[in-house]
């Protein structure tokens, strides 16, 4: 789960990371009256939007007067910004940060993340911030140094400062700045995180160590422990039919293609994926019905893959194990004929009654174009979407 | 032969009780052997039952003192789930194969780190289990479309993993053992160390393995696969399709970073010497083609 920055930014204060003075903000009156508030002669106006390159697509903007703060909070607010990672179609902006500018002397980072090969969590720092850390990495490795942490002690005090002291923190700035990384990694640890970014971590001008940004993701799979963190989620940021299809159980993520797809089983998912891609066409959709669908789960399933206007076929790829495919069979039968089924369904079976379910296609009466393998049926779902 | 599992195990089963665990423990005796295999179930409190004609005991130590259990397969939800690991890797379990999808991330990392320096080998979680063909089945796969044979299949995902072994079975090649890795970032065996075991195995003349996006589990196993491995492999990855930062159903499934991409798993496993198919339709012809060379 993803978070606001400025939500980021809570979080970390309340474990003692520094962090400018802010506030959210979601209306231009609002900022203009938290800039006074604060006070100070710079402030800066932060669209709040989950995918990053803020700045570059002009989420960011610096202002000197009360007057620039209106004046960017009412370019930025409602303003659709797109940047490398919100897709061409952009987002749209609904919340600000405005926060009091910070003199900045250097800019560093450190992220957070888990190292699925040594199985810990790793804490990487880097005297190269405010740019992309990918380019760092692949650019200059060297620059990026990394501490494995031993989950039984967390960050210590004297890992902490050794990475301080590699990224080029000032010797009298080496202690907060190693306590800010500690408190990181604490705030990391007990909120599950399963990432954590700060880029820019800065040096100021007059001595002081903070977190100018705050990226912070969440485990899903821990949610059921952190009802706070559950309230941060914003649902604005999310896809409204994924929304939909977890509401159903549905593992469903919008793609750009124009062929649907319901398998059960994340890997067989993608490969199905990625045999529409083979056969010449592109998928619209990952969806993964899980072990055990029920009718109505691929009811729904069928009515969120019909809402995309781009949509020109559907495959249905279903490996029966413990779900039997006379079940699976009776559940597109019945979604068939709840939904108007106005593009072509190509449908291959296997395992567990597979004639038993493609019997019940075939009594059916539906139109359903009935594949053997998975590249039979990739091959049938191409040339169909192609002749629609 | 075969790895990790053989009619010999001696299984008990964590959270027997529950729906999920009665249900595939149900499954799983009535497959080959398992009647002789499946000896004990475990749930906290409910020790004295018996559940599908096998003694509930309260905990794993008490079931290996009473039946000798070596293998313990995990049904138990995901909030207790690492701690049940746990038990068993405490009581000495050789073999704990987790079935449980959803475990946090930072309960396998505090579980990994207590299994420094155990012997126990842990499958899972959020897999499908291990089966050797016609002898013993632990886990959620269906049993009937396995064949005894000679090649040993290894892969993160469920699903995928049954659309090569019926691939395989209709082209007449049996498995050794089949094993599921699991979809988490956090797990026990990886692909290298399933590797090594088939490589090792007398009775695996050839191995398929199926990948996913995310992580370098596959990328590790294909320099070891240059080194040592003295037979054929056969590759599929999927997520080619897959879109950076998306999460692909399974928790570990995600391209982040620009790392963990199918593209440059595949390239690794080429550079390796493994026939790498970007057909799924194909693994099971694949593997056919290398073992006649």
């Amino acid at each position: 789960m993803k978070i606001h920055e400025y939500q980021g930014k809570e979080i970390l204060r309340d474990y003692g990371v520094a962090v400018p003075d802010g506030k959210a903000c979601f209306s231009v009156d609002e900022a203009v009256a938290a800039a006074e508030s604060m006070g100070g002669e710079k402030w800066v106006v932060k669209a709040q939007i989950h995918a990053g390159g803020r700045g570059k697509g002009g989420g960011v903007k610096l202002a000197d007067s009360v007057d620039q703060v209106r004046a960017h909070a009412n370019d930025i607010l409602g303003m659709t910004l797109i940047t490398h990672q919100t897709g061409p179609e952009g987002k749209e902006v609904k919340r600000l940060l405005v926060e009091q500018g910070a003199p900045i002397k250097d800019e560093l980072y450190v992220g957070l993340v888990v190292d699925r090969a040594t199985q810990r969590v790793t804490v990487m720092a880097s005297s190269e911030g405010g740019t992309e850390i990918e380019t760092v990495a692949e650019e200059t490795p060297e620059l990026i140094h990394k501490v494995s942490v031993d989950p039984k002690t967390g960050l210590t005090e004297v890992e902490a400062e050794g990475l301080a002291n590699k990224i080029g923190i000032p010797d009298e700035l080496v202690g907060e700045a190693g306590k800010l990384m500690q408190a990181l990694y604490q705030a990391f640890w007990d909120k599950d995180a399963s990432l954590a970014e700060i880029n820019p971590l800065i040096v100021t001008e007059d001595g002081r160590v903070m977190a100018l940004d705050a990226k912070m993701n969440f485990d899903e799979s821990a949610m059921y422990r952190h009802p706070e963190l559950e309230e941060l989620r914003d649902l604005d940021e999310e896809d409204v039919d994924e929304i939909e299809a977890s509401k159903f159980g549905l593992n469903y993520i919008s793609l750009d293609g124009t062929i649907g797809c319901l398998v059960n089983g994340a890997g067989l998912a993608m490969a199905t994926m990625d045999i529409i891609k083979l056969y010449g066409a592109s998928p619209a959709n990952f969806l993964d019905v899980g072990g055990g669908a029920t009718t109505e789960q691929v009811t729904e399933a069928f009515k969120i893959m019909l809402k995309n206007s781009n949509l020109k076929a559907i495959l249905v790829n279903i490996f029966g194990g413990i779900m039997r495919c006379d079940v699976i069979a009776e559940g597109l039968v019945n979604a068939a004929r709840e939904v108007d089924l106005s593009v072509p369904l190509v449908v291959r079976l296997e395992g567990t009654n597979v004639e038993k379910g493609r019997q019940i296609l075939a009594d059916s009466g539906i139109s359903v174009i009935s594949a053997t393998t998975m590249a039979d049926a990739a091959e049938k779902v191409a040339a169909a979407a192609a002749g629609a | 032969m075969s790895i990790l599992i053989n009619k010999d195990s001696r299984v008990v089963t964590q959270g027997i009780t529950g729906k999920t665990g009665m249900f595939h423990t149900h499954h799983s005796i009535e497959y080959a052997n398992g009647k002789q295999c499946y000896v004990a179930g475990v749930t906290p409190k409910k020790g004295g039952q018996v559940v599908e004609g096998v003694p509930v005991y309260d905990s794993v130590a008490e079931a290996k003192a009473e039946t000798g259990c070596n293998v313990s397969v995990i049904y138990v939800p995901p909030p207790f789930a690492a701690a049940a690991i746990d038990e068993a890797v405490e009581a000495g379990i050789e073999v704990v194969i987790c079935i449980t999808e959803g475990i946090p991330v930072k309960d396998m990392i505090l579980t990994r780190d207590r299994m420094q320096g155990s012997s126990t080998i842990l499958v899972g979680p959020n897999c499908p289990g291990v089966i050797t063909p016609e002898e013993l089945k632990i886990g959620i796969m269906p049993g009937y479309i396995h064949q005894k044979g000679r090649v040993g299949v290894v892969s993160r995902s469920g699903t995928l993993t049954y659309e090569v072994v019926d691939q395989l079975s209709k082209l007449g090649l049996g498995q050794s053992t089949c094993v599921g890795t699991g979809g988490d970032p956090v797990n026990g065996l990886k692909h290298l160390d399933v590797m090594q075991m088939f490589n090792d195995d007398p009775d695996t003349d050839g191995v398929v393995m199926c990948g996913e996006i995310g992580g370098t589990d596959e990328e590790a196993c294909a320099e070891w696969i240059a080194d040592y491995m003295t037979k054929p492999v056969v590759g599929f990855i999927a997520g080619v399709t897959a879109p950076p930062g998306k999460r692909m159903g399974h928790a570990g499934a995600i391209i982040a970073g620009g790392k963990g991409t199918a593209d440059e798993k595949i390239a690794a496993l080429e550079a390796a010497g493994v026939s790498v198919t970007r057909n799924p339709s194909d693994m099971g012809k694949l593997m056919q083609e290398a073992l006649q060379k």
